[in-house]
């Protein structure tokens, strides 16, 4: 029991979150209106993914100097459940994207760029189903997954900062600042990051575990 | 190395590019500015999957290990690329050449033009380079290529068509020399991933 006491902190935090996420004051600017609540849901789950990519990516590293298939099966299952918390994360954007920016796709390339890394990271799942040899899949997918991560964090991470955006923190709009976040905000939005995150986690190991079990069926 | 020994490879690549540009030809005759530079980019981008895709996939095994006792992995990777940007940028002035002879030509400035298509094939050689590394280990999968190559190129070719664009008409764009930055840097990194790895692919 003492070692899942951040489960039961993961379901405490994020039901506060989701409760006060929608009940808490906050200031109403604009065009955004009630949809900044979209933070707390929105933000959290890009956190979670770059988690998740970066544990999988790390994990790929490391299976190509020590080649041990457990490696393997972390680094795969951490990219998946990268993958679903990225596509939540398209979800939530695009859902605020259609009631502050007036569409759901409009042409941001933040919103376009990701996209695009998502398709990468989805490409990653599929050749990893098109190799029949566990132990070439595991090596050939390792080095795949190390170029996605290569590519995914100029494309999310420093193009968009680069040229104009509609999201904050691009060239010519202000970026995300703890100073002028409002405060009862920012007592939502920091248990958003660590629930949603130890969620995360929570789900990536079971996946390790279930993929753990299938490496044990096939040895034996 | 794979197109001098098979001439029919080299020829055939030549007669794609030919062909795709007469069809687009027939379809709309002389394009404007905007919509022959798409369509440039888009054949070039045909013509480095077809190009560069075959530099393992035909290969045959036999050949390939006895490349592997030759030499280390790293200098048949280099050996590669570099063969490969030599293969696109000649591909890249044929599919000029053949885009201004059937499409008309709306270039104004000439060699920033060239300079920037140049940088594109570079770019894109590289890219499929490594690609078709990949793919021709998993089972030597045509599809795996487009799978995982179009996602990747889809920024690279946006960039290249935004820098490409200054060449036509004399327009303001703010962040060009970042742009080109963006490129280099881009080729740098792929350059330097391929040759860490490559010897983890070759290890069959």
């Amino acid at each position: 029991m003492a070692k899942h006491w951040w489960k039961a902190l993961a379901v405490i935090i994020l039901v506060y979150v989701i409760i006060a996420g929608f009940t808490v004051e906050i200031p109403i600017i604009g065009t955004n209106g009630q949809s900044s609540r979209g933070l707390f849901f929105h933000v959290p789950m890009w956190i979670c993914m770059y988690t998740m990519f970066t544990i999988s990516v790390i994990n790929s590293v490391l299976y190509l100097s020590k080649y041990d298939l457990r490696r393997d099966a972390y680094a795969s299952s951490a990219a998946s459940v990268g993958v679903f918390y990225g596509i939540l994360g398209f979800a939530t954007g695009t859902l605020w994207a259609t009631y502050t920016w007036g569409g759901s796709f409009t042409r941001d390339p933040k919103q376009m760029l990701t996209a695009v890394a998502l398709m990468i990271y989805m490409a990653y799942l599929v050749l990893r189903l098109s190799i029949p040899d566990i132990d070439k899949r595991a090596r050939i997918s390792a080095v795949f997954n190390i170029f996605a991560f290569a590519l995914l964090i100029p494309l999310t991470y420093i193009i968009p900062r680069m040229v104009d955006s509609l999201h904050p923190g691009s060239a010519t709009t202000p970026g995300f600042a703890s100073s002028d976040t409002d405060n009862h905000m920012k007592w939502v939005l920091y248990p958003a990051f660590i629930g949603w995150t130890l969620l995360s986690v929570w789900i990536y190991t079971l996946l390790v575990r279930y993929k753990k079990l299938e490496l044990k069926n096939i040895f034996k | 190395m794979l197109e001098l020994r098979q001439k029919y490879a080299f020829y055939g690549i030549l007669l794609y590019i030919i062909s795709t540009v007469f069809v687009i030809n027939l379809m709309i005759d002389k394009p404007e500015e905007k919509i022959w530079n798409a369509l440039f980019w888009v054949v070039q981008l045909f013509v480095a999957v077809n190009a560069i895709a075959k530099s393992f996939v035909q290969e045959n095994r036999g050949r390939l290990l006895y490349f592997y006792s030759l030499v280390h992995p790293r200098s048949f990777i280099a050996a590669k690329l570099i063969y490969n940007i030599i293969l696109m940028s000649v591909m890249t002035l044929i599919t000029m050449g053949c885009c201004m002879m059937f499409l008309g030509n709306p270039v104004t400035s000439f060699w920033y033009f060239l300079g920037v298509i140049l940088l594109g094939g570079i770019s894109l050689s590289l890219l499929f380079t490594m690609l078709a590394a990949i793919a021709a280990q998993a089972n030597q999968n045509a599809a795996l290529m487009a799978i995982m190559g179009f996602p990747i190129m889809l920024p690279l070719l946006m960039l290249l068509s935004n820098i490409a664009k200054s060449s036509f008409i004399t327009v303001y764009q703010p962040g060009l020399p970042k742009m080109f930055l963006m490129m280099g840097s881009m080729d740098v990194l792929i350059i330097a991933l391929s040759l860490v790895l490559f010897p983890f692919l070759w290890k069959d």
